[in-house]
């Protein structure tokens, strides 16, 4: 289970990750300025994907393991207040007497 | 779990988010946008708690119980005034989060000793550790825990460039000798350091920048640490975060017509004004009382109203809808002009009016207001500054020349609300108070706008 990390699997990572980049430009490259703050806020939140990569960490003994917990608690915080914020914004944008 | 059935999971939380991250773009779907990405981000935490690698739950339920807590706790109750620092803190959280995953790679044995791997470990525990400590400074300047001001030093470009190279070469000892784990803590400490000190020189009015490049930076972090963990989810997200936040930094720049290279290390808010920009004579500033701009706004065809960031601080965003709805309903035509840096983080005057209740139809970006200013009766600032100043369109050698601004000043009539006469944020005067055709009514704008409104309902 603890392999160290080939080569193969970083050049897939990388591919993936490049692929990634220039879909994320294309995505959002249209978004309105009224948009911002809800987008950057959103993107924050998706950021918080890290929370798999801690669960991960997180389970395993020792200090490892400790580090991995303050990791699920920081980013636990960034997934779900992050959502619920921007949820909590995006609710705020509605479309009376236009 | 069967890696195929993860794989394919992930590979549908990766959909979720780019189709989160499109309906986001717009204003009808964004609401489910930010839904489908959480759900994304709810059925990939479940496969990884499902993980073989995860032995044990205890630590797991007690982080995922409090961060859930805290986080939920904070994005109900803060009020709306509060999100630059809220969206700070949230992203240097990630940032730490991504930090602290690295680290526990990086001791765990068995794991952390191929090269490849420990550049992904270091670049995660580098970038992480920025966003970590760099967002904590946002959310200082921005609680004004810390000073907005640029904080300045002698030498800061050399330091702060010879503590990247340190963090450089600290990394790049990890790598070289990872079974020297005071290397590692150092690598962390000058990270660490690192952070503050890029955020620190950066002044209040370049925030939007800021927030915008810490949030890809922590996108980067997390999908660095996809890297180390070889977990291709990671590495999507990330990437779609550090592309998006990317793109929104160069709109940022763009709208102040500044490099991204100038704004982090350029210090600008300290450029002083040179003292040439008095040459018409004697300048004199015309006050208008509450009850003269209620009687130039109730004549009024079209007022365009001009938010900035003095509006955020007063809380004034009810007030000002309020004196907006009563123009409508005698008839004034009323737009909102907003500017795109105005505020403290990208997009920040839509969202404190959108919490006023006004509809987003009203609102105006630049490129669209500009030609309607000359037609505008009246155009009224409150609490902006630097996005109205006109010498960003004449003054050679104003520092803010060639930001692109709001035209107030070829408005009739310009009225400005303004606490005192102070600089904004760029340190820079403004001809505009003293053109002829300026007004200026001092005080806090939610009390000149209360008083404005009882004006108006009297006249």
């Amino acid at each position: 289970m603890t392999l160290a990390l080939t080569l193969g699997e970083l050049s897939a990572s990388l591919f993936v990750f490049v692929l990634a980049v220039f879909l994320g430009f294309e995505v959002i490259s249209k978004v309105p300025s009224t948009l911002h703050t809800p987008l950057m806020s959103g993107a924050n939140a998706i950021s918080g994907i890290i929370l798999v990569g801690a669960v991960l960490v997180a389970g395993a003994r020792g200090g490892a393991g400790l580090l991995g917990v303050a990791a699920v608690a920081l980013a636990a915080v960034n997934v779900v207040g992050g959502f619920l914020v921007t949820d909590r914004m995006l609710g705020m944008f509605r479309k009376k007497r236009p | 779990m069967n890696p195929l059935v993860r794989d394919l999971v992930y590979l549908v939380a990766a959909a979720c988010f780019i189709l989160g991250l499109r309906r986001l773009s717009s204003v009808k779907t964004a609401r489910r946008g930010n839904a489908l990405a959480a759900s994304g981000m709810l059925v990939a935490v479940v496969v990884a708690l499902l993980d073989a690698r995860v032995a044990g739950y205890g630590g797991i339920a007690a982080g995922l119980l409090a961060g859930s807590l805290a986080g939920a706790v904070l994005a109900r109750t803060l009020p709306m005034t509060a999100m630059p620092e809220l969206v700070a803190l949230f992203n240097g959280f990630g940032g730490g989060a991504s930090a602290l995953v690295a680290t526990a790679e990086f001791f765990t044995p068995g794991r952390g000793e191929a090269p490849a791997e420990l550049v992904a470990i270091s670049l995660g525990l580098l970038i992480g550790t920025v966003t970590f400590t760099g967002s904590l400074v946002a959310f200082g300047k921005l609680r004004g825990l810390v000073a907005s001001r640029p904080v300045t030093y002698p030498f800061q470009r050399t330091l702060n460039f010879l503590l990247f190279a340190a963090v450089v070469a600290a990394c790049g000892f990890v790598v070289a000798e990872p079974g020297r784990h005071a290397v590692y803590g150092a690598a962390l400490a000058a990270s660490a350091l690192l952070g503050v000190t890029l955020v620190l020189p950066i002044g209040g009015g370049d925030m939007p920048v800021v927030i915008s490049l810490l949030n890809s930076y922590s996108g980067l972090a997390a999908g660095m640490a996809g890297f180390a963990l070889n977990d291709r989810l990671l590495v999507v997200g990330g990437a779609l975060v550090g592309a998006s936040g990317i793109l929104l930094t160069q709109l940022m720049c763009k709208a102040m017509n500044r490099s991204l290279a100038s704004v982090c290390f350029g210090a600008f808010g300290k450029l002083e004004a040179g003292e040439g920009g008095g040459e018409g004579g004697p300048r004199v500033v015309r006050q208008f009382g509450p009850e003269d701009a209620a009687i130039a706004l109730g004549g009024a065809q079209l007022v365009l109203m001009v938010p900035g960031y003095g509006l955020a601080v007063a809380r004034a965003q009810h007030d000002l809808r309020e004196l907006a709805d009563l123009l409508q309903a005698r008839g004034v035509e009323v737009k909102y002009a907003i500017h795109p840096v105005a505020g403290r983080m990208p997009g920040h005057m839509n969202v404190l009016l959108a919490e006023a209740d006004v509809p987003y139809g009203q609102l105006a970006e630049l490129e669209q207001v500009n030609p309607e200013f000359p037609r505008a009766d009246v155009a009224l600032v409150v609490g902006a500054n630097d996005v109205v100043n006109p010498a960003a369109r004449a003054d050679r050698q104003s520092p803010i020349f060639g930001m692109p601004i709001l035209d107030a000043d070829r408005a009739r009539l310009c009225i400005v609300l303004k606490r005192s006469m102070a600089a904004g944020f760029a340190g820079v005067d403004n001809p505009l108070f003293y053109l002829p055709a300026t007004r200026m009514l001092f005080g806090d704008a939610k009390a000149s706008l209360s008083a404005l409104v009882a004006a108006v309902k009297a006249s």
